[in-house]
């Protein structure tokens, strides 16, 4: 038999949009709290189960993979409950549905808080004291709560009130100067969201920090997690130069902040091009003279390598141009696993880039049990989803519950947790309240 | 006010940067994380950048920024008794952290195995590149290759180029903050359960099952088998991207999905009435983008990005400035907050970093100690676990001399 989860008991009240926000209780979710969303049927967020509600099989063909492959590129009977930007942040979730914009939700909403340990939300900042949901209104319905709010920019200071996501959070925190091609212009650089990352796991920290604090005090407390400044630290050498040097960094593309050399990406043989998907490269990273010497070896020891400009690991950094134009003439025509292989077993760091379909059947990943089969709601079919990012030995850390689809607990939160009556559940339910689809009048 | 921590003891294994970030989060919330360094010291204290750029242990910008709060103990735990010191140390932990290559600690015999015998309610957790267990249990990584491998960068950057990472080490802080959560995990388990567990965390798993993208592109593949491609040179759509303004660069990553706060931010002008605009997809047609970027850029260029942005949420429209380092350093937001954090540091003198990562009202983040220096508190950390003198002198490798 397993061991009890590490947050077994723990009950939270979310109410997190698009991905920092969901993140971060998936990841309380994981560890076993019972992470409770609270979704309206009359309010459609964007960017938290889609773009749009319902989505046409024209927008679906048109859209970018991220957004609109639904499955089997159909919007299917209830298109929120799979679409692919967020539906694996839904796992091991419930999902119950109230229209708290009404009294009678409102009311509602405040059972379950008063019953919960964490209320969790990144919404914009102003919108839970419009609500009469601010922490001093939730500590008079639960008086330990913990309230973890997951800001943009923070609830104070000039920027408390814009709008961001977290590609927004990283080009003001300084990332979007610093990363991408050192010879194209910053326009070209494209997007990464690597705020959203550090948004989600800096808040399950701050929720945990703060459970950890009530169980030896029974204090509870607000937390504010702003995501752009959690999002500094992915960048803390450029703020260290600056703090010791007053110097700014510039962009390094895929060189090594460290000057370790060669640390670049290289051409492979191909089974087709970028058009399709199926350019192949291979990162490598020499950090040592030791691993220069390994890679020298399995090079074949070529007379370019032997030159003494590349001797040292100085020498490596000032001629790296050349350094990886040779690189890639050896490595062009060679196959990427066979070459990740070789130069791994030689103490080299090395891995192909992975376009993600080729990931499914790494040895390693499959090994590992990365993805696992999870069957959706309405018969959209079986698919491959990802799994939490750890294990424990004791507790069985895994995916208990497939992606939760729209209102798929409100029985048992409305008649088991609440304990409505057969009338009120009825009556709810015919106000609108519980529901498993979002209102027809939205998009 | 103490941190909400303060009663949690970390033994802290970890070196270089992922696993030293994750106790840092926890050091700089109040937990007593004992650093244990080799005699040589973490490899961190290797790396730039440094103060003044010369190379020195104790002024590595990287060491300095990841060790704020520890206490750092030097053990030779290859000797029996840097080993008997560490079971002594293990006596007082919550936890032991560690990030040696698979396998190492076992050879050494203080596995989690021997660890947890001695102390069955400890937890031990374990960051590794691939994982304890298969095929690539032994293999290297760095920021770089990680990110290729399990992070979504195939996808980062432009069709026609080779993919592109992110800044510094960025993939290897983001697993970092990943690791401390299972940290916490395990904390839990211990404090609140009663279960001493042992966690297998790998940087490849905190990329391929975090939210970095590369979950969605996985989930495209799957659903609609669409792969997702670097996009195209200038790709930027309708208000959608990133474009110069008078005095830098301003992004306006999916402004468009609110066309009519556009509309309104750029002062509802005439070129931008009528129905073209307002049929569906109409951001995706190229004759339509070129017209629209035309005039776009032109109301761009006549204003700095402090005054696009200031429009920009005066309209409620998603947008950014592009700011260096300095100009954050010096920007009334987050001077106002007091984001910054100034450490002072016996060798480095005053050093400004960025500081709490979130705001806990009752318990909040605090610098109580500088960046350790190496073995700085070796003493008085053995002292307080009752070791003598000269067992202090035995573990940590400064064996007296013999008459």
């Amino acid at each position: 038999m397993s061991a009890k989860l590490p947050l077994e008991g723990v009950r939270v009240v979310d109410m997190s949009l698009v991905w920092a926000g969901t993140f971060g209780t998936m990841l309380l979710a994981d560890l076993g709290a019972e992470v409770i969303k609270v979704e309206n049927p009359f309010v459609w967020q964007p960017y938290t189960r889609g773009q749009k509600a319902r989505p046409t099989k024209e927008m679906i063909d048109a859209g970018t993979t991220m957004t609109h492959a639904y499955p089997n590129n159909q919007p299917g009977p209830r298109p929120w409950n799979y679409c692919p930007t967020f539906v694996q942040l839904y796992r091991n979730k419930k999902s119950f549905t109230v229209d708290h914009r009404t009294e009678e939700g409102m009311a509602v909403l405040k059972r379950l808080i008063a019953m919960s340990d964490v209320v969790y939300e990144n919404n914009a900042v102003g919108t839970w004291d419009k609500l009469g949901l601010s922490y001093e209104a939730l500590c008079e319905i639960k008086r330990d709560v913990i309230m973890v709010r997951v800001p943009a920019f923070g609830t104070s200071g000039p920027y408390a009130h814009a709008r961001a996501l977290g590609i927004h959070l990283e080009d003001i925190l300084g990332h979007a100067l610093l990363r991408g091609y050192r010879d194209l212009d910053v326009s070209q650089s494209g997007w990464v969201y690597s705020a959203d990352y550090m948004g989600g796991a800096n808040g399950a920290l701050a929720a945990m920090m703060a459970l950890w604090h009530r169980d030896a005090t029974g204090e509870g407390q607000l937390v504010e997690v702003p995501q752009a400044e959690g999002a500094a630290s992915v960048l803390f050498q450029a703020f260290v130069d600056y703090g010791l040097n007053g110097r700014e960094q510039e962009r390094l593309g895929n060189r090594s902040v460290y000057g370790y050399a060669p640390s670049g990406v290289y051409p492979c043989a191909s089974d087709g091009t970028y058009e399709t998907g199926d350019d192949h490269w291979i990162s490598i990273t020499v950090t040592s003279d030791d691993e220069w010497t390994a890679l020298r070896q399995v090079m074949g020891n070529p007379d370019w390598a032997s030159d003494a400009s590349f001797a040292t690991r100085e020498g490596r950094a000032a001629n790296q141009d050349d350094l990886d134009t040779h690189i890639a003439d050896w490595t062009r025509g060679q196959d990427d696993y066979e070459l990740f292989h070789r130069l791994q077993a030689a103490g080299v760091p090395a891995a192909p880039v992975l376009e993600v379909s080729r990931a499914f059947d790494d040895p390693q990943v499959v090994h590992r049990g990365v993805y696992q089969p999870q069957t959706l709601e309405d018969d959209v079919g079986t698919y491959r989803f990802m799994t939490p990012f750890y294990r424990f030995s004791k507790a069985q850390i895994g995916v208990r519950n497939p992606p939760v689809a729209f209102g798929a607990d409100n029985e048992y939160v409305y008649r088991e947790l609440l304990g409505v009556s057969d009338d009120e559940f009825e009556r709810l339910r015919a106000n609108g309240h519980i529901a498993r689809e979002f209102d027809a009048a939205i998009p | 006010m103490a941190g909400p921590l303060s009663n949690a003891t970390i033994l802290d294994l970890t070196q270089h940067i992922a696993g030293p970030f994750a106790t840092k989060l926890l050091a700089d919330h109040g937990a007593d994380v004992i650093k244990i360094e080799a005699p040589g010291g973490d490899p961190a204290r290797k790396l730039g950048p440094f103060k003044d750029g010369t190379p020195h242990p104790e002024r590595s910008g990287t060491f300095f920024y990841l060790n704020t709060n520890k206490r750092s103990v030097v053990l030779d735990l290859k000797t029996d008794a840097g080993r008997a010191a560490l079971f002594r140390l293990l006596e007082r932990a919550d936890a032991v952290v560690e990030n040696f290559r698979p396998g190492v600690i076992d050879a050494l015999g203080i596995g989690g195995d021997e660890l947890q015998r001695r102390k069955p309610s400890v937890c031990v957790v374990s960051i590794s590149n691939f994982g304890q267990t298969g095929p690539y249990r032994e293999y290297r990584a760095s920021d770089l290759t990680m990110y290729g491998f399990a992070g979504e960068m195939y996808a980062i950057g432009v069709s026609q180029r080779e993919p592109v990472k992110m800044f510094g080490t960025a993939s290897l802080i983001e697993s970092g903050a990943g690791a401390a959560t299972a940290i916490m995990g395990a904390l839990f388990s211990a404090k609140r359960n009663g279960v001493g567990e042992y966690v297998d965390f790998s940087l490849m798993e905190s990329h391929f099952s975090g939210v970095d993208r590369r979950h969605a592109s996985a989930i495209g593949w799957e659903f609609g088998r669409r792969k997702t491609l670097r996009p195209g040179q200038a790709a930027a759509g309708m208000a959608n991207g990133v474009y110069p303004c008078a005095d830098g660069y301003v992004d306006f990553n999916s402004a468009n999905l609110r066309m009519d706060r556009v509309t309104n931010m750029l002062g509802n002008p005439d070129w931008l009435t009528g129905p073209k605009w307002k049929v569906v997809n109409a951001h995706l047609d190229p004759a339509l983008i070129e017209e629209f970027n035309e005039n776009f850029y032109a109301w761009l260029m006549v204003r700095t990005k402090h005054e696009v942005w200031e429009e920009a949420r005066g309209s409620k429209v998603l947008c950014a400035p592009l700011f260096t380092i300095e100009e954050l350093i010096n920007d009334p937001h987050f001077r106002e907050r007091g984001f910054w954090q100034e450490v002072e540091h016996a060798e480095m003198g005053s050093v400004t970093i960025p500081g709490r990562p979130f705001i806990m009202t009752k318990t909040p983040y605090e610098i109580r100690r500088a960046p350790p220096l190496l073995g700085g508190h070796t003493v008085e950390v053995l002292t307080e676990a009752g070791l003598t003198p000269a067992e202090i002198a035995a573990a940590t490798g400064r064996v007296e001399a013999t008459a």
